[in-house]
């Protein structure tokens, strides 16, 4: 293949990656804005995500997308009823103290890891995905006769992966409304910027804790679910979102949500197409490295604001 | 109307307040008056839930606020303008009422109510809260709080660091709030502010009430000024 096409087919592979980042670390951000929790147990959660979903798959049954379908809309809220559930009975506990939350997490993180590895056991279980056609992408180049489109062989994606990317797109664009245009939004926000202040005009501040808890392992489980169809379910599968996550989030800037979606979108982009020029190891070299210089030059992230 | 009873209150090992107790009815200006660190805010702070009162009692109109959750001592009418104004700094003034509005289900009529009060906010409804000058973020805080209709309204130092006409605006406003039969804790350093609208002063030392006395006594006589407040 030339490199036009094959660069093309990394971007998109690259967006697929980005895709699921995006939702994960959008997940970490808003833990960490709203309730100043740094999430260790985070990249758990996508785990649960990704095991109920298989579960749901198989228990169901019958054609993969209606199994898909139930798991897309439950899985979500089951992982967010346990992390809430989490938030309510262990860091409400510890008064949400910087230093304890991260033990405290750390602690949730070897429980569900541990205890879904006695349940669900050792083994990578697939999801089958609910629809799976094969793309043909067109290339073009300009030959001897002219503008000339054509079919490369190998240039292709699947219907699922591009229902990946649509499917992030919506549920960001989504997160964005409630955020900024709702009761619920606004509620957020005020407790982010002032949890004192929230509390004395009538905000249930540990309720909003609760529920922003839940949110953010709830959209770490969607991600999981979305990406359990191209990658299996087992029960390490938790580490890598974890550490991108928080490569993510360094990058765009703690709490900063549009800096958490274009740090997302330049370490999966780079991730997908150093994998697929070079290797996936100098993919989380590079990112790793930049981790390092934002934290130098820049320690705010890109978008954050600096503590005063 | 608002009975706070003998209060004991402490933050995390240090305690700070040791039985303060104050009252006060509607349409009247109390203020708290003491030298720094005496705990007016304090008090203020364990009003509202934010310091858990580990004895003592607060009630409004004879029910009990600090047994009730933090959260819904605001929804029984109590009205908070923080020491610093802690605006919600990165909203807009619109939304910064629009929480005040919350709190009780207030609607558009409140909010016109309050928006007439302060004309000013009015033209600045988009404005981020944290870039409005100082004097517009008293308002704003004012404004946030009588969104909520209270029937108390708790003001902790409302003119630090204003200039002279802002200060009066400030003052014009509790005035009137007086008038429409608000009960008002004022906590204030500046003497002549307090001398020209309380109507009875409270002198806060060490965590405890120590006296309570008309506002026109102090006027002539400034020994207990003296004595409470070192000037």
């Amino acid at each position: 293949m030339d490199f036009g096409p094959h660069l093309m087919l990394a971007s998109l592979e690259g967006a697929v990656i980005s895709a699921i980042l995006v939702l994960t670390a959008m997940g970490l951000s808003i833990v960490f804005g709203v309730m100043r929790v740094v999430n260790v147990a985070h990249g758990e959660f996508f785990m649960l995500g990704a095991v109920f979903a298989w579960v749901v798959t198989t228990t169901l049954g019958g054609h993969p997308a209606i199994g898909f379908l139930a798991a897309l809309i439950t899985v979500p809220i089951l992982v967010g009823c346990i992390a809430a559930g989490a938030d309510r009975l262990i860091l409400k506990r510890v008064n949400y103290d910087p230093d304890r939350t991260i033990v405290a997490t750390i602690g949730i993180l070897y429980i569900i890891q541990q205890t879904t590895l006695m349940t669900y056991g050792p083994e990578a279980r697939p999801v089958e995905a609910p629809f799976n056609t094969r793309l043909s992408l067109p290339w073009f180049e300009f030959g001897e006769n002219g503008f000339e489109i054509f079919w490369p062989w190998g240039l292709s994606i699947t219907s699922y992966k591009l229902f990946v990317i649509v499917a992030a797109i919506v549920v960001l664009t989504t997160l964005w409304l409630v955020l900024t245009r709702t009761k619920i939004g606004l509620i957020m926000r005020a407790t982010q910027q002032d949890s004192d202040t929230a509390q004395a005009f009538g905000i249930p501040v540990g309720k909003v804790y609760s529920w922003v808890f839940g949110l953010g392992a709830g959209l770490a489980a969607l991600g999981a679910v979305l990406v359990v169809p191209i990658q299996q379910a087992h029960y390490l599968m938790g580490g890598d979102p974890l550490l991108l996550a928080f490569i993510v989030v360094i990058i765009g800037g703690l709490g900063s949500l549009p800096g958490t979606v274009i740090a997302a979108l330049l370490i999966g982009m780079s991730d997908g197409i150093i994998s697929v020029f070079f290797s996936p190891t100098l993919a989380k070299i590079i990112a790793t490295f930049l981790v390092a210089m934002v934290l130098v030059f820049r320690p705010q992230g890109l978008l954050g604001k600096s503590v005063a | 109307m608002l009975e706070v009873n003998d209060i004991h209150a402490s933050y995390g090992q240090v305690k700070v307040l040791f039985g303060a107790s104050l009252s006060v009815q509607a349409g009247e200006i109390l203020c708290l008056m003491g030298r720094n660190g005496a705990g007016k805010s304090t008090i203020l702070k364990s009003i509202m839930g934010q310091l858990p009162v580990q004895q003592g009692s607060v009630t409004l109109d004879g029910e009990n606020l600090n047994t009730i959750a933090p959260h819904l001592v605001p929804r029984k009418g109590v009205g908070y303008i923080p020491q610093g104004r802690r605006l919600f700094s990165e909203l807009t003034v619109a939304q910064n009422i629009e929480v005040g509005l919350m709190t009780r289900n207030e609607g558009a009529e409140t909010r016109a109510w309050v928006l007439d009060l302060f004309p000013r906010l009015q033209e600045r409804l988009d404005q981020v809260a944290g870039t409005l000058s100082g004097g517009e973020q008293q308002m704003l805080a004012t404004a946030r709080a009588l969104c909520l209709r209270p029937k108390v309204l708790l003001l902790d130092e409302p003119t630090e660091g204003l200039q002279p006409s802002m200060i009066a605006l400030i003052r014009d406003v509790v005035v009137k709030m007086k008038s429409e039969g608000y009960a008002i804790v004022l906590v204030e350093q500046r003497i002549d502010a307090v001398l020209s609208i309380a109507d009875r002063v409270t002198f806060i030392e060490n965590g405890k009430d120590r006296e309570t006395v008309a506002a026109t006594e102090l006027q002539n006589d400034t020994a207990k000024l003296n004595k409470y407040l070192g000037v």
